[in-house]
């Protein structure tokens, strides 16, 4: 057990390394993420109610955008270089593989949110500072990262992943979209959690659900 | 140390590999040799565990694949075409990652550079490193583990002469340490020096396999094409 969370804190620490040499991925993420809640704002603008029931959407619709260039580059880098024949080789587990890059790929993604969401409030003048706002950003985090990395996996033998990953990977991530935005907008107009409970059930489950099959068929996706 | 029996390995309808029968004894140095498409680099990354076979029997390190591909993956190193390093990660970064991966004691990092040649390189990006820097680089990776089995997919890929003599240097010492090696390649010369056994493998066969001690470095040429033409054998 010891030796198998080495190996998962091996990955992260490989990618985090690298990626702080070069911030290409999360430059990338960010620049993107910025510039979709200041075109969504822009276009918003007009229309104070639309504003009020579509923020949630906007923001949600930002972090999966910028989430699945993350997740493109992040496997990518593995397979242009042939790295991960170097990571299959190692005699460990392959679903370490998976919890690293999963991990790692989190990260960056909460990074880009810390970073997205004060901007996203003073834009939008909705308060996101609240605990369970944050809760509801990082179990979608959680979701989408999950079903991703599992995806960005599959389709890198691909030449055509760049494109491919998304068509897969949207429709396979809409309950965990539909629940954070239902639940992010539930806080954001202050609605009772009684109300909300349920789509923070449904976010919870479903991360449970998708790193449980990660972790069962990894070995699958990542066999020749 | 290596067995393979009746080995098959089909992609689609596409048959590599026909009933492949190889075995390498413990110690062994043994080259691979064979024009592109013959199914080197299959069989040798079938032996890696990185793929699996369509039907046979594969044995390596006692342990049969691919049921038990953790426990042999623990006793291979390999080297590839690529050198499977990451460019923005330095020498000595490259080297600790995968030995928290193989487990490893941070001592042997410094022996590894050391014995590759780099160590006054070790906090160098390895995307700043030459091909042959890359490859030497690479071959510490493979046997940061002292694996007992060595399987290299033509590390001389993309070397100049100089490259090229510095890595034979470094194979020569690894073969000294009295490791298994299989080695693919397309020079054939290189190979007969480096290794105690040659086997030519076309249309996913072994056609013919020789100690080299047994062949004179003439001679060498002569028994590729005749093996190639289906008249070789073993000597």
């Amino acid at each position: 057990m010891k030796s198998y969370l080495n190996a998962i804190r091996a990955v992260i620490w490989k990618d985090l390394t690298a990626e702080w040499r070069t911030r290409e991925n999360l430059s990338a993420m960010l620049v993107f993420a910025l510039l979709v809640i200041l075109i969504f704002n822009f276009a918003l603008e007009l229309d104070i109610q639309a504003q009020e029931s579509l923020s949630a959407g906007v923001l949600w619709a930002t972090f999966i955008f910028a989430g699945t260039i993350g997740l493109n580059r992040s496997l990518a880098v593995e397979k242009d270089r042939g790295c991960l024949d170097g990571l299959l080789l190692a005699p460990v587990d392959r679903s370490v593989i998976y919890f690293g890059k999963a991990i790692g790929n989190l990260i960056f993604m909460l990074l880009v949110e810390i970073i997205v969401l004060p901007v996203y409030s003073f834009l939008y003048q909705v308060p996101v500072f609240q605990p369970g706002f944050l809760l509801v950003v990082v179990l979608g985090s959680i979701g989408y990262v999950a079903v991703g990395t599992l995806l960005a996996t599959m389709v890198i033998q691909a030449r055509t992943r760049d494109i491919l990953l998304p068509i897969l990977l949207f429709p396979l991530s809409l309950p965990v979209i539909i629940a954070a935005v239902k639940a992010s907008q539930g806080f954001l107009l202050m609605v009772p959690l009684t109300e909300i409970s349920a789509w923070l059930n449904l976010l919870i489950v479903y991360d449970l659900i998708f790193t449980a099959a990660a972790f069962m068929v990894f070995d699958f996706v990542v066999e020749e | 140390m290596i067995q393979v029996k009746k080995l098959v390995k089909r992609f689609g309808p596409i048959t590599v590999l026909r009933e492949l029968d190889f075995e390498v004894r413990s110690g062994e140095f043994v080259a691979l040799l064979g024009p592109n498409g013959a199914g080197k680099t299959t069989l040798l990354r079938i032996l890696a565990s990185l793929s699996k076979p369509t039907s046979g029997l594969v044995q390596v390190a006692s342990c049969r694949l691919p049921e038990e591909a953790v426990a042999v993956r623990a006793h291979l190193g390999v080297v590839s075409h690529q050198p499977l390093l990451y460019g923005d990660l330095t020498a000595e970064e490259n080297l600790s990652f995968y030995a928290r991966l193989y487990d490893v004691e941070r001592l042997r990092i410094g022996e590894v550079l050391d014995l590759v040649g780099l160590s006054s390189r070790k906090s160098d990006l390895v995307r700043v490193f030459s091909r042959g820097m890359q490859q030497r680089l690479a071959i510490g990776r493979s046997i940061l583990h002292n694996p007992r089995i060595l399987l290299m997919d033509e590390p001389h890929t993309g070397l100049d002469q100089e490259a090229g003599e510095i890595l034979d240097s470094v194979l020569r010492e690894i073969a000294l340490a009295g490791r298994t090696v299989v080695m693919t390649s397309h020079d054939l010369v290189r190979a007969a020096e480096l290794a105690s056994r040659l086997d030519i493998l076309s249309k996913g066969k072994i056609k013919a396999s020789v100690a080299t001690k047994d062949l004179n470095s003439a001679d060498f040429v002569t028994f590729y094409r005749k093996a190639l033409q289906g008249n070789g054998g073993s000597a």
